[in-house]
């Protein structure tokens, strides 16, 4: 249950930084931030520092380096929470 | 205190340079300035027989200052780090102008870091003209990192 209010709130962090072209219908746990979301490295850095903020966690070079994916994104929190 | 080093590194050179001398530099903020001489090409154009500085040029101006010397001097500052070539790019720029900059003027660019994360620097910028009177001023951010470093 945890994983789906992650993913839920995870979507609401990330959808102010889709490009125009891309909708939050088009997210899913699957979703590759910068090859299929379009997102740029610069707003994927805001993207962590609001996850930051929103979850109390802080992540490290490593887990910015691993965070490709909708689902790695919650799988860093997941980790950084428990 | 002498940042020569610093500008050493910038990846710029005439006629792109906006940078001449650093004032301070910490690993909170940068000061420094630049002379916009008359002879700088986009006068020209900029506009038809009246020469001011472009907008986009004073921007650039602040990023120069603001963002890339800033970033090479926290860069520097990372333990293991010794920087070779530097991969820098323009990330974001919100910018209010104020005052019009003429051929043959200085300007003094102040710039405050709001974060430096995962190789992005996002910073408050000022410029101000000899008269000290506020030029410009806004929020820039960019990408910096050592490129043959690899991280």
């Amino acid at each position: 249950m945890e994983k789906e209010d992650y993913y839920q709130q995870l979507r609401g962090i990330v959808q102010p930084y889709l490009p125009e072209d891309v909708t939050i219908k088009d997210v899913t746990p699957e979703s590759h931030f910068i090859n299929e979301l379009n997102i740029n490295s610069a707003n994927l850095v805001d993207i962590v520092l609001d996850v930051e903020d929103a979850f109390g966690i802080t992540l490290e070079n490593d887990d910015m380096d691993q965070m490709q994916t909708v689902n790695d994104a919650i799988a860093i929190i997941n980790k950084k929470r428990s | 205190m002498d940042y020569n080093h610093i500008i050493e590194k910038l990846p710029y050179s005439k006629p792109f340079l906006f940078v001449d001398s650093l004032t301070h530099v910490d690993s909170n903020g940068v000061q420094g300035s630049f002379c916009f001489h008359k002879e700088l090409d986009f006068y020209r154009g900029h506009f038809k027989n009246q020469p001011i500085t472009p907008g986009v040029i004073l921007t650039e101006c602040c990023a120069q200052i603001g963002l890339v010397c800033l970033g090479i001097y926290l860069l520097s500052e990372t333990p293991d780090i010794k920087i070779n070539d530097l991969d820098v790019g323009f990330s974001s720029s919100e910018m209010e102008f104020y005052l019009s900059v003429y051929p043959g003027e200085k300007v003094s660019v102040f710039s405050e870091k709001i974060y430096f994360r995962f190789n992005k620097l996002k910073c408050k910028v000022k410029m101000y003209n000899a008269a000290e009177k506020l030029v410009c001023k806004g929020e820039l951010a960019g990408m910096i990192k050592n490129s043959t470093n690899g991280t």
